[in-house]
């Protein structure tokens, strides 16, 4: 699965569309973690618990759409864009979504 | 006597652990960023949308780096002072400045660890993901994503 957040694959021709894909995922922070995570927030700099916990719901976002664009025939999701709203305190959703299209 | 030098004691304690610490992370994070960036300097990175024409490009990914940062408690203090008067908080700016340098260098890195050549359409996001509470407790912090279509390049047409 080819991903891209181009309008087209640069170097290939789209020959046909199958609409908008999407991925999405809610994480809410381990407690332990976000107790760390506070702890840290005294001398600043990066919060690795929260760097490791959104990468980790972003690959999964990542993986849901492109199941979807395969489940539909596709080889590439163009276009592809990221999305973070918080749902509840203490919970945040990671969306990614993009264009399902098969290329050269 | 012993409350009112706890009271005193404990931020003023905090204060000094976030300058000290904070400053020093700070300097060796800018070290580090000095560094990579000059390694990574021959790898052209853009945002615009599509490669230059006599580009062969040979394939294409996705690549993304991330991170999330927050502020010290010293720097928190300068803010909230700041907040006073308005203007400039520049406790704030290095702090971003250093946390998106941080993402496209991740950014880099993934896409080089892919074997690829250059880095197009290259987008910044920020997050806010820990809103802190109204009494500035909690945590706090944002998260600046980096993103873009990796290119991986025939010989010839190699920038």
């Amino acid at each position: 699965m080819i991903l891209s957040n181009t309008e087209e694959v640069p170097g290939r021709a789209i020959r046909e569309f199958y609409g908008v894909v999407t991925g999405s995922t809610v994480r809410a922070k381990h407690f332990g973690k976000d107790l760390l995570a506070s702890l840290k927030n005294f001398v600043g700099g990066e919060l690795k618990a929260y760097t490791e916990l959104l990468h980790e719901a972003r690959q999964e976002a990542v993986e849901r759409m492109v199941e979807q664009a395969k489940a539909l025939g596709a080889n590439a999701v163009v276009n592809v864009r990221f999305a973070t709203s918080s749902v509840a305190q203490g919970a945040a959703e990671l969306f990614a979504y993009g264009t399902a299209v098969r290329v050269d | 006597m012993l409350e009112t030098l706890l009271q005193l004691g404990i931020p003023a304690f905090l204060l000094a652990l976030g300058y000290v610490a904070g400053t020093t992370a700070e300097q060796n994070h800018y070290k580090s960023i000095r560094v990579r960036e000059l390694r990574f300097r021959r790898m052209p990175t853009t945002n615009l949308r599509r490669p230059p024409a006599h580009w062969r490009v040979e394939s294409v990914g996705l690549v993304c780096g991330h991170t999330v940062v927050s502020v010290d408690y010293f720097k928190r203090f300068l803010a909230r002072l700041r907040r006073l008067v308005g203007g400039r908080v520049r406790a704030y700016e290095s702090l971003l400045d250093r946390a998106r340098r941080e993402a496209v260098l991740r950014m880099k890195e993934e896409a080089a660890k892919g074997g690829y050549d250059a880095v197009i359409n290259v987008r910044l996001e920020s997050t806010n993901i820990a809103a802190p509470l109204r009494n500035d407790r909690g945590t706090a912090g944002v998260e600046i994503l980096a993103f873009g279509t990796a290119l991986k390049l025939a010989r010839a047409a190699q920038p």
